[in-house]
């Protein structure tokens, strides 16, 4: 009964979606404030019957009824509670759902916190968004539902979740990603909102920027999670394989950056619009995009849902209609939009421009290489394979250039500003930088190397350029204290997501060139040594788990005598599923991981394949993707955003 | 000196590390097989290394790198015989070649473009302005420093 | 701005929309013979039935073959294997096992439980053959020419299908000699 109410609510949720895809726009179109009125209490509608169908779904996995196929596919009756909820997302279709639900309650978000937004633009915004969620209603009825039962005869158990996703990495990541991937789709209203009411003032920006950062900031959590995730359950040390996937989210993350950025200028200086409004629907699209990739069948990842070309045939359609339309009506509307103001050719606006393009460029570099086999593919010319060696090439450099462009930008003034004014700014970070990026790699590592002397120039260029950017705002104060509460959240977000760049790479840099590692024969009693490290394998015994048997090792490590840590890594064999899993244990530190990891066993004498990983700064990789998103998080309480209306009527 | 080579010969399909205990002599032929293994893709796996993946071909195809590193092969000779046998699929850097010039030359090309973009609109907009407003007297280097001084000293963000 | 440059963003999405419509009909995981066109690679190993007889590629150069890749540890084999009698009785050419990375023993038990549908086997043992080959998992089965060029790979089951396509290629390779 339950899921067949899911089903039903999901059929109201459409009728729903639709009537707010039409009515309000229609409404807005032909300046008819009752119509427009219908938004609203359309978007509450929405949501609450999404929410109906997400609780039925999740009341189907809670009481294990194994008639409800998705539920049989991807859960069992030993699974502990949090990994049947979580599972709700394990999978294609309910996954879905949740992009589904998550999109309602932006669209229900976007009605509840748009007091200073005037009726028209309003009921534009909720409208686009409306026909986003017919769009993807429909997919999820017409080919991908997740109620679909196993009648008469079903299965007296379910087949189990992957044992890879049974962590708590499922029950935070794919949410957060989510998050981020629809909460771009309110950028994109708004922007489509503003060509179709002709509508391109600033303001537009000033009402998108918050709704644009708290997205950007999900997301970036998402990426962040989903790295540290593989780094500690796919159990060989890595945290970006440059997957179809991964880079499925990592491109829209980069538009999005490209993004804020361009929303800043055009509300602070009335320039860029259009520019502006091409990113954000560069970024939707992304999102989009993203969603196709992993669900169609086009590309192999190991992350990809199961796949179906009928399904992605469907998406396909979607993405002509959203991204083709709104392209459609940006080449005919956006030659209306007109710059409020000027700048001159060195410019913080001018500087902000080009990082967007090392931005955009860095995104359009991922989906190239992530596009090119199946580009080559479909032309017929063989099969090829694009992978991290390429990536990293490309990436890199781009990145440094960005680093760098950063600093400089922090020091230019709007408008206007001259090379001689930059010079003098910038002339002691320059000094700092260097001189930290070339002694670094002495001290801490074994001599000069180039890779560590770029990174962490770079790194503490942008801290440096940050910092004194910060203590130049207190030249003129009378008081410390004063001036530290008259600085804006924005700016302290500004500040800590520029210094979280600064972190990740000086994580990247230091990660990937001392990281050591040795796979190794050991049996109980033997002893390697790692980077100053000794490890001693003491043995390997059973335990037992709530759905899983394992083997579990006893590594004692030491440091010049003194003990650190005892670890514990598993090979597990999850019962139903029937495969293993290897399960690292992990000594995380701020400045080193620990990281072991058990192979087969070999041989009668109780001996195991070992590895073991020495890890520098790879926690500065997720606390610097911490940095940022909190950073995006702290823009939102700016007390502009929070302006009360003032009572007068909105005109239309 | 005993030398031991085990083979890590996994049956059965699962999302586990490979790990496997090679042991070099040569801490530069370690080096290479770890770079190789890590450069190259499994041909059955789904979208995998060698390194990481536990597939019977993943295995055999490392432990073939390895019997050619310890027979003094270079490392090209070793990428040519993989590409022989299993395409460019297997190399994950893709190849220097015509086909994928785009790939390779595309990203700069198109940063170079948008360089050249922004600077053309900028000095466009620029001129547009400089037509608009009068001819601003040039100052000489004397009062071209009063000026920076001035303009530093009470320096608004 | 001029017009004509803000429609470039919709042209490149369309390209694009082609490509990916074209993506759906093909399979990523699908990867063609390395060997099209090229010879079959030579070798010196022992047959499975009679060990001490070593087969090297002149025992099937003269006219076309199916080379069948297979083994006891793969589930997809026992599937095809009623198949590959069929096509074996049809007798239009000859079917040549590569026993891939088997036991012996077994081997020789599957094909005396089951029938043998090959003309001989190969018996590699190690995979040496297999990797020369290129194969990546059995099932695999290879057409080669009367010249002991390789034609066309199959992975996967060989069904009803699959060698009515085959038969299609036999034919166009008997024409051409």
């Amino acid at each position: 009964m339950i899921p067949e109410l899911g089903e039903f609510a999901l059929i109201l949720a459409l009728g729903f979606s639709f009537i707010l895809a039409v009515i309000p726009l229609y409404g807005a179109a032909t300046l008819n404030t009752l119509w427009m009125d219908y938004a609203k209490p359309l978007a509450r509608a929405q949501f609450t019957f999404l929410l109906i169908s997400f609780i039925c779904l999740g009341y189907a996995f809670a009481n294990d009824d194994f008639s409800v196929q998705y539920v049989a596919n991807h859960s069992n009756s030993q699974l502990p509670i949090e990994f049947k909820l979580s599972a709700i997302w394990g999978g294609h279709e309910g996954s879905l759902l949740l992009w589904a639900f998550i999109l309602s309650g932006w669209t229900l978000a976007v009605s509840l916190f748009s007091r200073g937004l005037p009726l028209d633009m309003l009921a534009r915004v909720l409208g686009v968004m409306g026909i986003i969620a017919t769009g993807f209603i429909s997919f999820l009825l017409w080919t991908s539902s997740p109620f679909e039962r196993y009648l008469p005869r079903f299965p007296a158990d379910g087949a189990d979740l992957n044992p890879l996703l049974q962590d708590f990495g499922l029950i935070v990541h794919p949410p957060m990603l989510y998050m981020g991937y629809v909460g771009f789709s309110v950028a994109f209203a708004f922007a489509i909102a503003a060509l179709l009411s002709g509508r391109l003032d600033a303001a537009w920006a000033r009402w998108s920027r918050p709704w644009t950062n708290v997205a950007w900031a999900f997301l970036g959590a998402g990426i962040t999670l989903g790295s540290w995730w593989a780094y500690y359950e796919l159990g060989w040390g890595g945290w970006w394989f440059w997957d179809p996937v991964e880079n499925a989210s990592l491109m829209p993350w980069l538009v999005g950056t490209a993004l804020i950025h361009s929303l800043a200028v055009t509300e602070k200086r009335g320039v860029f619009k259009s520019w502006t409004l091409l990113l954000a629907i560069f970024a939707f699209s992304l999102s989009l995009l993203g969603t196709f990739l992993v669900r169609s069948g086009v590309l192999t990842s190991v992350h990809a849902f199961a796949s179906d070309p009928e399904r992605g045939f469907f998406i396909l359609v979607l993405l002509l209609l959203t991204i083709g339309g709104s392209l459609t009506l940006y080449a005919f509307k956006a030659p209306n939009v007109k710059s409020e103001s000027s700048f001159g050719w060195l410019s913080r606006e001018m500087l902000l421009l080009i990082n967007n393009v090392f931005l955009v460029v860095m995104a359009i570099t991922v989906l190239l290489g992530t596009l090119y086999p199946l580009l080559i593919d479909a032309l017929g010319s063989g099969k090829i394979s694009v992978g991290p060696p390429y990536f990293n090439a490309l990436f890199v450099p781009i990145m440094s250039l960005l680093a760098l462009s950063m600093g400089i930008s922090g020091a230019a003034r709007w408008r206007q500003t001259s090379v001689a004014g930059l010079k003098e700014q910038l002339l002691i970070p320059v000094i700092i930088s260097l001189v930290v990026g070339i002694i670094f790699p002495f001290i801490y590592g074994d001599g000069f190397n180039f890779r560590v002397f770029l990174g962490m120039t770079v790194s503490t260029w942008v801290i440096a350029t940050t910092a004194k950017e910060f203590k130049d705002k207190f030249r003129n104060a009378n008081s410390i204290t004063a001036k530290l509460s008259q600085l804006t959240p924005s700016y302290y977000g500004m500040m800590l997501a520029h210094v979280g760049v600064a972190v990740v790479a000086i994580g990247i840099t230091l990660v990937s060139t001392y990281s050591e590692e040795r796979d190794m024969r050991m049996a109980p009693g033997d002893k390697i040594e790692l980077a100053d490290y000794q490890f001693e394998f003491k043995g390997a015994k059973k335990v037992k788990g709530a759905n899983f048997t394992a083997d579990e090792g006893t590594i004692e490590v030491t440091l010049e005598g003194e003990p650190v840590v005892t670890l514990y890594p598993q090979k597990r064999h999850y019962t139903v599923k029937r495969s293993m899993m290897t399960e690292a244990s992990i000594d995380a530190g701020l400045f080193r991981d620990l990281y072991l990891a058990m192979g087969e066993p070999l041989g009668d004498d109780g001996a195991w394949a070992i590895r073991v990983h020495y890890k520098p700064y790879v926690r500065w990789l997720w606390l610097g993707g911490l940095f940022m998103a909190l950073g995006g998080i702290l823009t939102v309480f700016d007390k502009r955003y929070r302006k009360k209306s003032t009572g007068e009527v909105a005109h239309a | 000196m005993l030398r031991f080579f085990i083979l890590v010969l996994l049956s059965i399909t699962s999302a586990y590390a490979a790990i496997d205990t090679y042991e070099f002599k040569d801490k530069d032929k370690e080096l290479r097989f770890h770079e190789l293994s890590a450069d190259m893709r499994c041909p059955k796996c789904q979208n995998q290394n060698l390194a990481d993946s536990n597939a019977a071909i993943a295995t055999d195809l490392k432990q073939k790198i390895y019997l050619m590193l310890e027979a003094d092969k270079s490392d090209t000779e070793i990428v040519d015989y993989m590409v022989a046998r299993y395409g460019d699929f297997v190399l994950y850097e893709p190849r220097f070649n015509a086909q994928n010039a785009v790939l390779w030359l595309g990203p700069g090309a198109l940063l170079l473009l948008g360089l050249i973009v922004v600077i053309w609109l900028t000095r466009s907009r620029n001129n547009k302005n400089a037509e608009n407003t009068e001819q601003v007297p040039e100052l000489d280097a004397k009062q071209e420093k009063a000026l920076q001084q001035l303009l530093n000293k009470d320096k608004k963000s | 701005m001029p017009r004509l440059l803000l429609f470039i963003p919709l042209a490149l999405f369309i390209s694009l929309s082609f490509f990916l419509w074209k993506g759906l009909s093909i399979d990523p995981r699908e990867l063609p013979s390395a060997l099209i066109d090229k010879p079959f690679p030579e070798f010196q190993v022992a047959a499975l039935l009679q060990p001490e007889r070593m087969l090297s590629k002149a025992d099937f150069i003269g006219k076309p073959v199916l080379v069948n890749v297979w083994a006891t540890w793969c589930p997809s084999c026992r599937q095809e294997h009623e198949q590959l009698l069929r096509i074996a009785q049809d007798n239009k050419i000859n079917i040549i096992g590569l026993n891939y990375k088997d036991e012996r023993a077994a081997a020789t038990n599957w094909l005396r439980q089951l029938g043998n549908p090959y003309a001989f086997n190969i018996y590699d043992e190690a995979g040496m053959l297999g990797l020369d080959l290129g194969v990546y998992g059995a099932p695999e089965t290879y057409l080669l020419d009367a010249q002991g060029v390789v034609r066309h790979r199959h992975v996967g089951v060989v069904t009803a299908q699959t060698w009515a396509k085959l038969q299609v290629m036999i034919q166009k390779l008997g024409v051409n000699q």
